[in-house]
C-alpha cells in the first residue's frame, strides 16, 4: 500500500513538471473554466427567469447542483479523462505491453499514472459556487461534510463506468470516442433530476446513473434526501468498482498485444 | 478546369471509403452529440410549468432541428491541423500541386454522407416516441433549410480554420477552440432557442456569427420567425471575413513554420 503511494508521488510531480511547461495554456484554463461557469449559470438563469423554477428547487438549491456539476468536471479533466482517455493508444500500439510487464497492478497504472492540473480551475470555481449557494441558504457547516460521502460515491461510480468503458477498446480497438457518449451524457447533471421528464429520469438512473453524480450529493447537502440516497449511491459505487476490476481482469484475457 | 473535377472526385471518394471503413467511431460521435436532446427534456418539461412563449412541442422540434444542425455543422479540423503542424506532417502536404486546406475539406464533406443516415435513423427513432412532434416542412423551408446549414458549416469550418491558423506559433492551438467552443455553446442557440434569451443578451448574441452556425438554421426548419435575407447575408459577410483573415494568416504562418520532426 505504501508503495503505490510513493508511486503515486512520482507519477504525479512529473506530470505536473511536464505540465508547467505550458504556462499560459493554464491561464487560457483557467479563464475557458471561467467562462464555462458563467455560460452554466447563463443556462440555468434561462429557466428561472419570468419567475419560473425547477419543481421543488429554488435558485440557489438550483446553483449548488451546477457547483457540484463543475466540480465533477473539474475532478475529470485532472484525474480520469488524461488516464482513461489513454488506454487505447495503449491498446492499439501495443504499449499495453510494457504496463502489464510492470510490477503493480496495471489498473492502477492505467488510472493514475498522470494527472492534468487544466481541471483545476473547475473544481476551485465549482467549490465557489457551491459555498455561495450554500451561504446564501445558510447550510450549517457539518452538512458540507457529511455530502461529501455521496461525493465520493459519485466520482467512484464516474470512475468506474469510464474504465469500462476504456477496457472495451481491447476488443474494439477503434471505438476511442465511446468515452466521448459518456461524456455527452453526463451533460444532464447540470440540471436537477426534477427537471426532466419521467422517462429521462428513469434512464439517467437505471441506465446510466447521472442522477447519483450530482442530484444525490446536492439534496444531501440540502438535508432532503436523508441516508437512502447515500446507501444507494453507495452499494452502486462499490458495486462498480468490483465489476470494473473483474471487467478489466477478464478483458485482459482477449488482449493479443500489436505490433511488438 | 477538368483536372480540377478530376482531383476532387478522387479526393472526394477516397475520404469517402475512408471515413465509411471507420463506421462504429461515426456512430460514436452522432451518439456524443446528445446534448440537444437532454435539453430538449428539460425544456419541453419547464414549458409546461412556466411562460416561455414556446409549447412544449415547439421546443422539442427546435431541439431536432438543432441535433441535425449539429451534426450537419461538426468541424474538427483544428485538432488534424494542429497535429499536422507539430509533427511536421504538413511538410508532405504542401509539396502536393494542392492547398493543404482541400484534404480537410474533403474529409469533412465526406464524413457528413457517411454520418448522416444514422442521424437521420435517429430522428425518425425521436419522431415515433414523440408523434405529437411530427411535421413536415413543406419543399422551399428545406431547400432553405439546407441553404442555411451548408453556410453554417462553411461558417463553422473557416473559423475553426483560421483559429488552427494560431498553430504556426504555439503548441497548443486547440485550447483556443475550447475557449470559442463555449462561446459557440452558450450563444449559439444550442441550450435554447434565441427567443428565450433575455432580450439585452439576445441583442449582443446577434451581433457574433454564433447564432448564425444553430439558431438561425434551426429556426427556419421549425418555422420559428427569422429575418430571411439579413441572416444569409450576415452569414456571408462572416464568412467572406473569416476567409480574408485565414489567408493573412495562412501566408504569414507558412514563413514561420519550421517543419518540426520532419
Amino acid at each position: 500500500m505504501e508503495r503505490y503511494f510513493r508511486i503515486l508521488r512520482i507519477f504525479w510531480s512529473t506530470a505536473i513538471a511536464a505540465e508547467l511547461e505550458y504556462r499560459i495554456n493554464f491561464a487560457i484554463a483557467a479563464f475557458t473554466s471561467l467562462g464555462g461557469l458563467v455560460g452554466s449559470l447563463f443556462g440555468l438563469f434561462l429557466f428561472y427567469q419570468t419567475g419560473s423554477s425547477f419543481p421543488g428547487w429554488r435558485w440557489e438549491e438550483a446553483l449548488i447542483v451546477v457547483g457540484i456539476f463543475t466540480l465533477l468536471e473539474g475532478f475529470s479533466s485532472t484525474f480520469l479523462a488524461p488516464n482513461l482517455n489513454r488506454i487505447v493508444r495503449h491498446v492499439q500500439e501495443g504499449t499495453l505491453d510494457f504496463v502489464l510487464l510492470k510490477p503493480i497492478s496495471s489498473q492502477f497504472w492505467l488510472s493514475a499514472h498522470t494527472v492534468s492540473p487544466w481541471g483545476l480551475p473547475d473544481i476551485f470555481f465549482g467549490i465557489a459556487t457551491i459555498l455561495y449557494g450554500g451561504i446564501k441558504l445558510e447550510i450549517e457547516p457539518f452538512a458540507y461534510f457529511v455530502s461529501i460521502v455521496p461525493l465520493i460515491f459519485g466520482l467512484a461510480i464516474l470512475y468506474s463506468l469510464w474504465f469500462m468503458l476504456g477496457a472495451t477498446s481491447i476488443w474494439f480497438v477503434k471505438i476511442y470516442n465511446v468515452t466521448e457518449v459518456l461524456r455527452g451524457l453526463l451533460e444532464a447533471g447540470r440540471f436537477p433530476m426534477a427537471a426532466y421528464p419521467t422517462a429521462y429520469r428513469v434512464f439517467f438512473t437505471f441506465v446510466v446513473p447521472v442522477a447519483f453524480l450530482t442530484t444525490t450529493p446536492a439534496e444531501t447537502l440540502l438535508g432532503r434526501s436523508g441516508i437512502a440516497g447515500t446507501v444507494v449511491a453507495g452499494l452502486l459505487a462499490i458495486a462498480l468498482l468490483f465489476v470494473a476490476h473483474w471487467f478489466w481482469r477478464f478483458a485482459l484475457r482477449f488482449y493479443t498485444s500489436a505490433s511488438s | 478546369m477538368k483536372r480540377l473535377f478530376r482531383i476532387m472526385q478522387t479526393f472526394a471518394t477516397v475520404y469517402y471509403a475512408y471515413m465509411v471503413e471507420y463506421r462504429a467511431e461515426l456512430v460514436l460521435w452522432v451518439l456524443s452529440g446528445s446534448l440537444p436532446i437532454i435539453l430538449m427534456g428539460v425544456w419541453t418539461q419547464a414549458a409546461q410549468r412556466g411562460n416561455f412563449g414556446l409549447s412544449p412541442v415547439d421546443f422539442a422540434r427546435y431541439f431536432m432541428a438543432v441535433f441535425l444542425v449539429r451534426q450537419i455543422t461538426v468541424v474538427w479540423v483544428i485538432w488534424e491541423f494542429e497535429r499536422e503542424v507539430l509533427e511536421g506532417k504538413l511538410s508532405f502536404r504542401l509539396l502536393q500541386p494542392i492547398d493543404p486546406v482541400w484534404h480537410h475539406v474533403f474529409s469533412h464533406a465526406s464524413e457528413r454522407l457517411a454520418r448522416l443516415p444514422f442521424a437521420v435513423l435517429l430522428i425518425v427513432l425521436f419522431f415515433i416516441l414523440y408523434p405529437a412532434a411530427i411535421f413536415v416542412p413543406n419543399i422551399l423551408t428545406i431547400a432553405l433549410f439546407l441553404l442555411a446549414a451548408g453556410l453554417a458549416f462553411a461558417l463553422n469550418f473557416l473559423i475553426q480554420y483560421t483559429l488552427a491558423m494560431v498553430a504556426f506559433w504555439t503548441e497548443r492551438a486547440s485550447s483556443l477552440q475550447e475557449f470559442w467552443f463555449l462561446f459557440y455553446l452558450f450563444l449559439s442557440g444550442a441550450i435554447a432557442p434565441l427567443a428565450v434569451f433575455p432580450e439585452s443578451v439576445r441583442t449582443i448574441a446577434q451581433l457574433t456569427p454564433f447564432p448564425y452556425l444553430i439558431n438561425f438554421p434551426a429556426s427556419i426548419l421549425v418555422g420559428l420567425p427569422v429575418n430571411l435575407i439579413q441572416g444569409f447575408l450576415v452569414m456571408l459577410a462572416w464568412c467572406a471575413g473569416f476567409f480574408a483573415l485565414n489567408r493573412w494568416l495562412w501566408r504569414k504562418g507558412l514563413k514561420q513554420y519550421s517543419g518540426m520532426g520532419a
